[in-house]
């Protein structure tokens, strides 16, 4: 059904199709809409047979959700940031355990400072941490990526992350298609748990492990995710026949078929960058996309036959490794290590904590990717005056200060001398 | 011949059998007591749930009491019983890979988060219509009172159906006997050693994780001692009989941890109770309903001398003034509860 709807809202009631039957609500920005809405769900009885638990914290959220999952219940929670940040124990004992708990996370960057808005720094934080990630383009796709979630976790027996641009996504209200409660019952079968906490038949469930067997054990987690790079598009399929609609799938392609330039990026960005690309186009630019959209199990075979005609490569991530650089760009430059005539990549980081990527800031750094690469890593539209000062003045004396308060200071000066000198 | 001494360790057999005895004041063997409040362990019938073959030091006293409380919980709820385990001795000692000593359905997930699986495990009973199926999580005191505490704090609020039993040995004995805040005052571990002016754990510090549960008005909390297992025994059935958040906190005697001879952990334990050490009570809705009485209150330095954690109090020339503080501690609880027999109003 069709309709005008915040995206959180038809998370919250795409989640509740999924008839999960617990779910462990703690507020962080910008997630809460999403627990507020399966919560009202099932308080007013829309969702029944579904325990909604207000935890303490995100570590209790997770470990609920742990508990629940190995008793037999689908289990759901949501968080963002330092929440996820919080949880992280119970991220990685999610995944060694295998419990098959789908966890919304609707990104947002880490502080310190502290910052509600939108990157992909959370994400990236436990993108070793054994979930699948997925990340969703449009408010469409998050609806259509949790009902794939679930599904998903279930037949691996293990967790999944969905990944949602705060506030772009988890704020925006817009026009989506719900399922019908029928469609997604057929495509997704009650929970049939690999193992279970059950008197009638006692199991021992996380045992102390050695050096024995340890190896083994990651060992065959990590193929469970490789696994998942056959079933990820086998779900896509059976989604688009039963819904009719492309959604999810290992990674999606834009304009890709002669483009000498490629640009990679994930989640809601990818909208800006195809409008950017059709304009580069009608002006002569073999210019393509290609959206990640499963980051973990990465696509490494999938990107490598997207790749193979491009001769340049721009990695676009809302995330930076400090230290490193783009940690997407490292992944994808693995993923073209070995290859005959690799293509050229250039890795660039943008809208970190919020700022907005305009197409204007694409269009200039697309042409100079091909005009004027760089090296390392580009941080696009940074204030470099404001960046320049600020390693001045802490060069000058010891007792620098607080450099982000420094920089909010410097900028709100600087807004008053523009405006004095108006 | 040795093969057959090892054939009777099977469990039903290695089941001693009523040769209890009364010793003591308040210790009443199986023979004395009604059929309905005799040991679960002296039965053949009883659940095993905690089975032999787990790599628990000599004398352990967490194991003691994780046996007699899970096999009576066993009994409460006719089985069907699942518990979940901080990490600790009791996760180490009883699941090394791939075997395992429990009997029952028992999951392992963090140091921290045992109150909130547990919260999980109930209520996917709940949503799944299994109302017979009940929840204990269990922790040493480490994962109780320190990291544990606010997922403890959170399923205490929420009123979870969860029993949660703190083994209390007071010290991160799993990590090599470190300070925890149960730890009690002057006790020597690797973290509070006994050097410098103040040996031992300070005084002052430390937190009564009972007293905080009853405070959260939960409708059960008690206290109980592996010295007296039928009391343990009743509190583990009250508290199976009762629906909501529990909290049960058990001494539980470390031989390592504490520096005594393993064959002490009993008398120990009723030291602890005898001098006022340990108050053993029980609260319900925030309440304190009943307390467990001493005759006659023994003298700390009893229950202190047997400890080398507490050795250093008693090397120097004359009395170390520390250890008229612990005393005070011990009348301070035998007055906050009323525990002396006979005052009763």
């Amino acid at each position: 059904m069709l309709k005008q709807i915040e995206g959180s809202r038809a998370m919250a009631e795409a989640i509740a199709l999924c008839r999960p039957e617990v779910i462990c609500a703690y507020p962080i920005t910008p997630q809460t809409h999403i627990v507020e809405g399966v919560g009202e769900l099932v308080k007013d009885g829309q969702l029944t047979n579904c325990e909604y638990i207000n935890v303490e914290s995100e570590f209790a959220a997770l470990s609920v959700a742990i508990g629940a999952s190995a008793a037999g219940a689908r289990a759901y929670t949501a968080t963002s940031s330092q929440g996820l940040l919080y949880m992280a124990e119970a991220v990685y004992n999610a995944s060694g355990l295998g419990l098959p708990i789908v966890m919304t996370l609707g990104n947002r960057a880490i502080g310190a400072p502290i910052n509600i808005w939108n990157d992909h720094s959370d994400a990236m934080s436990m993108r070793d941490s054994g979930w699948l990630q997925l990340f969703a383009e449009t408010n469409q796709e998050a609806v259509d990526l949790h009902i794939q979630a679930f599904r998903l976790a279930e037949e691996l027996s293990m967790p999944v992350m969905v990944c949602v641009d705060g506030f772009i996504l988890t704020h925006a209200v817009e026009r989506i298609d719900i399922p019908d409660q029928a469609d997604v019952d057929a495509y997704l079968p009650p929970y049939d748990p690999v193992q279970v906490l059950d008197p009638a038949d006692p199991i021992s469930l996380g045992a102390m492990v050695g050096p024995e067997a340890f190896t083994e054990v990651r060992f065959l987690a990590h193929y469970k995710q490789t696994t998942a790079l056959r079933l990820i598009p086998k779900l896509s399929g059976e989604f688009r026949s039963r819904f009719g609609r492309d959604s999810g799938g290992l990674i999606r392609t834009y304009r890709t078929q002669d483009a000498e330039i490629i640009v990679i990026a994930m989640g809601s960005v990818c909208g800006t960058i195809k409008d950017t690309i059709d304009e580069m186009r009608e002006e002569g630019f073999a210019i393509g996309l290609v959206t990640i959209v499963s980051y973990r199990p990465f696509p490494s075979a999938a990107l490598r036959n997207a790749l193979a005609g491009a001769k340049d490569i721009i990695v676009l991530e809302k995330s930076i490794a400090v230290g490193m650089g783009g940690p997407l760009a490292t992944d994808v430059d693995e993923a073209l290590r070995n290859l005959p005539h690799a293509p050229h990549l250039h890795s660039a980081v943008a809208g970190l904590g919020g700022r907005p990527i305009l197409k204007a800031s694409l269009h200039r750094l697309f042409r100079q990717a091909i005009v004027q690469p760089w090296e390392g890593t580009h941080f696009l539209d940074l204030n470099e005056k404001i960046v320049g000062r600020e390693i001045h003045r802490t060069g000058k004396r010891r007792r620098a200060g607080p450099t982000a308060e420094n920089i909010l200071r410097q900028l709100a000066a600087d807004a008053q001398g523009a405006e004095g000198g108006r | 011949m040795t093969d057959k001494t090892i054939a009777t360790l099977a469990p039903d057999q290695a089941v001693q059998r009523l040769r209890y005895y009364q010793k003591g004041t308040f210790t009443v063997g199986n023979r004395l007591v009604e059929g309905e409040a005799r040991a679960v362990q002296a039965s053949i019938d009883r659940s095993n749930a905690l089975t032999c073959g787990h790599r628990a030091c000599q004398g352990c006293g967490e194991a003691l009491g994780a046996r007699y409380a899970l096999d009576t919980a066993m009994r409460a709820t006719n089985g069907q019983l699942i518990a979940v385990n901080a990490t600790g001795c009791l996760e180490v000692f009883t699941t090394p890979y791939p075997e395992t000593s429990w009997q029952l359905p028992w999951m392992h997930s963090l140091f921290g988060n045992a109150a909130a699986v547990a919260t999980g495990v109930a209520a996917a009973m709940r949503v799944k219509g299994r109302r017979d199926v009940r929840v204990i999580a269990q922790g040493g005191d480490g994962g109780t009172t320190d990291i544990g505490f606010q997922c403890l704090s959170g399923m205490f609020e929420r009123n979870d159906d969860v029993l949660y039993i703190c083994y209390d040995n007071e010290g991160y004995m799993n990590t090599g006997v470190q300070r925890s805040s149960a730890t009690p005052p002057a006790a020597r571990t690797a973290t509070t050693p006994a050097v410098g002016e103040e040996p031992g754990n300070v005084f002052g510090t430390g937190k009564s994780v009972p007293r905080i549960a009853v405070a959260h008005r939960i409708p059960y909390v008690a206290t109980a001692t592996v010295a007296d297992l039928h009391d343990l025994e009743a509190k583990v059935m009250k508290a199976m009989s009762i629906r909501g958040a529990r909290y049960l906190q058990i001494d539980v005697p470390c031989p390592l941890g504490w520096g005594t001879a393993s064959h002490e952990t009993i008398r120990l334990a009723r030291l602890a109770v005898e001098t006022g050490f340990y108050p053993i009570f029980e609260a319900e809705n925030g309440k304190v309903t009943a307390v467990r009485k001493i005759r006659k209150p023994l003298p700390v330095t009893a229950y202190l001398r047997m400890q080398k954690r507490f050795a250093h109090l008693f090397k120097g020339p004359g009395e170390d003034p520390r250890v008229a503080r612990l005393q005070a501690m011990c009348d301070a609880n035998i007055e906050e509860y009323g525990l002396l027999a006979g005052n009763e109003s």
